[in-house]
């Protein structure tokens, strides 16, 4: 019985090695790795093939190289194209995110990211439901890239906005879905068949940003 | 002087700060290219990736629970972009020509092992392990994660990301001594 213990254990300390060699470990642990590997020849033996092939995934990744500046300026230009936001609004959010759930157990979390995630993508199906639908049943249906004249208006509903929320909010708005989700959730959003003026679009904004199913509304021309 | 915690850049980048930004690729970006690389082995592709990457922490960053390390956030995203690119890939493209950009100009197993090159054997058998092997090895070594890190990027329960070392580890153990290198292990 002591035997089969002593192996279960053994074996348990050596799938720990990879990371004791990289340091990784809690301390609780590297002290069981160090404990063992002090009394224990053959273990010891197994942990410099680890510490090898430490070594050389080390090399091998150093030797990929890095990439061009490329990557940077494709990443800024698209920034750049990116609608502006409010700094203040965002980074409070931010600051109330991380303090709100640090109170939580990393499990309670896995559920709820988990939960949250499985909420927007089901949001997500239900507003392409409701943008297709739209488009037949008016019979005029606009490409993704060609969405039509108009003025537009970019949108993320908030994770909590139920189907008849974004149901009653487009119908009561008179404005229609013509696009997405892009990423980050964001929906293409038409205000109007023509080209509202720059005021006017303002004060639209301001009335649409109010209704608890938007998250974010920026205009999108 | 004490650099600017990632968590500290992300709050920034929430918030619209270009400079942040900027701060958070020059310190990750090498990294996640390199993780990236080696699963979609295209330099160019690997690029693209990058910046899609880091497009989506500044479009997320206020979205950021501040439960996992930054550094890990990007992998997984990187990761879950990189497999997507590979599936949307047409099979053809998926080519040796692809593969020889990323690797070693060195000898081939055998050839290294007559001139009793053991670092460059392990590292050729290495290149030869599955994308799966691959990703966990460079994972724990390379990007020094730990077990629950792993098992946040690759979605696995903690005990599958041990099992899977060994494994990975296994397989290297058999690539290694088929090439001429016994290593009394496993």
């Amino acid at each position: 019985m002591n035997t089969t213990n002593n192996q279960v254990m053994r074996e348990d300390i050596e799938d720990l090695l990879p990371w004791h060699a990289a340091g990784t470990l809690n301390r609780r642990d590297a002290q069981r790795v160090e404990d063992a590997l002090a009394t224990d020849r053959e273990l010891a033996r197994r942990f410099e093939l680890v510490r090898e092939e430490l070594g050389e995934t080390i090399h091998l990744n150093e030797t990929l190289g890095a990439p061009s500046a490329r990557a940077m300026q494709q990443l800024f230009a698209k920034i750049d194209a990116e609608p502006a936001r409010s700094t203040r609004a965002s980074f409070s959010l931010g600051a109330w995110m991380t303090n709100f759930v640090a109170g939580f157990s990393p499990r309670t979390l896995a559920y709820s990211a988990t939960a949250a995630a499985l909420a927007i993508v089901l949001q997500a199906a239900v507003i392409t439901g409701v943008f297709v639908n739209e488009r037949s049943s008016s019979g005029s249906f606009q490409t993704a890239s060609h969405p039509g004249a108009g003025t537009f208006v970019v949108v993320r509903f908030t994770p909590e906005a139920t189907a008849a929320d974004i149901t009653k909010f487009l119908e009561g708005n008179q404005v229609t879905v013509v696009d997405g989700p892009k990423i980050g959730g964001m929906y293409k959003v038409r205000l109007a068949e023509g080209k509202l003026p720059k005021e006017e679009v303002g004060r639209v904004l301001n009335r649409l940003q109010a209704d608890k199913v938007v998250g974010f509304i920026a205009p999108a021309d | 002087m004490q650099a600017t915690s990632d968590d500290v850049l992300i709050g920034r980048i929430a918030g619209g700060d270009r400079l942040a930004m900027q701060v958070l690729f020059a310190r990750h970006h090498v990294r996640v290219y390199r993780f990236v690389l080696r699963l979609v082995s295209d330099p160019s592709l690997a690029e693209d990736l990058i910046s899609e990457v880091f497009l989506d922490v500044w479009r997320q960053a206020n979205r950021f629970e501040g439960r996992a390390a930054v550094s890990t956030l990007l992998l997984a995203i990187a990761r879950f972009k990189a497999l997507s690119a590979l599936r949307r890939r047409p099979e053809e493209e998926l080519d040796e020509e692809k593969t020889a950009a990323i690797e070693d100009p060195g000898d081939d197993p055998e050839t290294a092992m007559e001139k009793k090159d053991k670092g460059e054997i392990l590292r050729k058998c290495m290149q030869s392990l599955s994308r799966e092997h691959r990703e966990i090895i460079d994972l724990v070594y390379y990007h020094e994660k730990s077990v629950e890190e792993v098992a946040d990027i690759l979605k696995i329960p903690e005990n599958t990301v041990k099992t899977r070392m060994f494994y990975a580890r296994k397989k290297l153990a058999e690539l290694l001594k088929a090439a001429g290198v016994e290593r009394g292990w496993p």
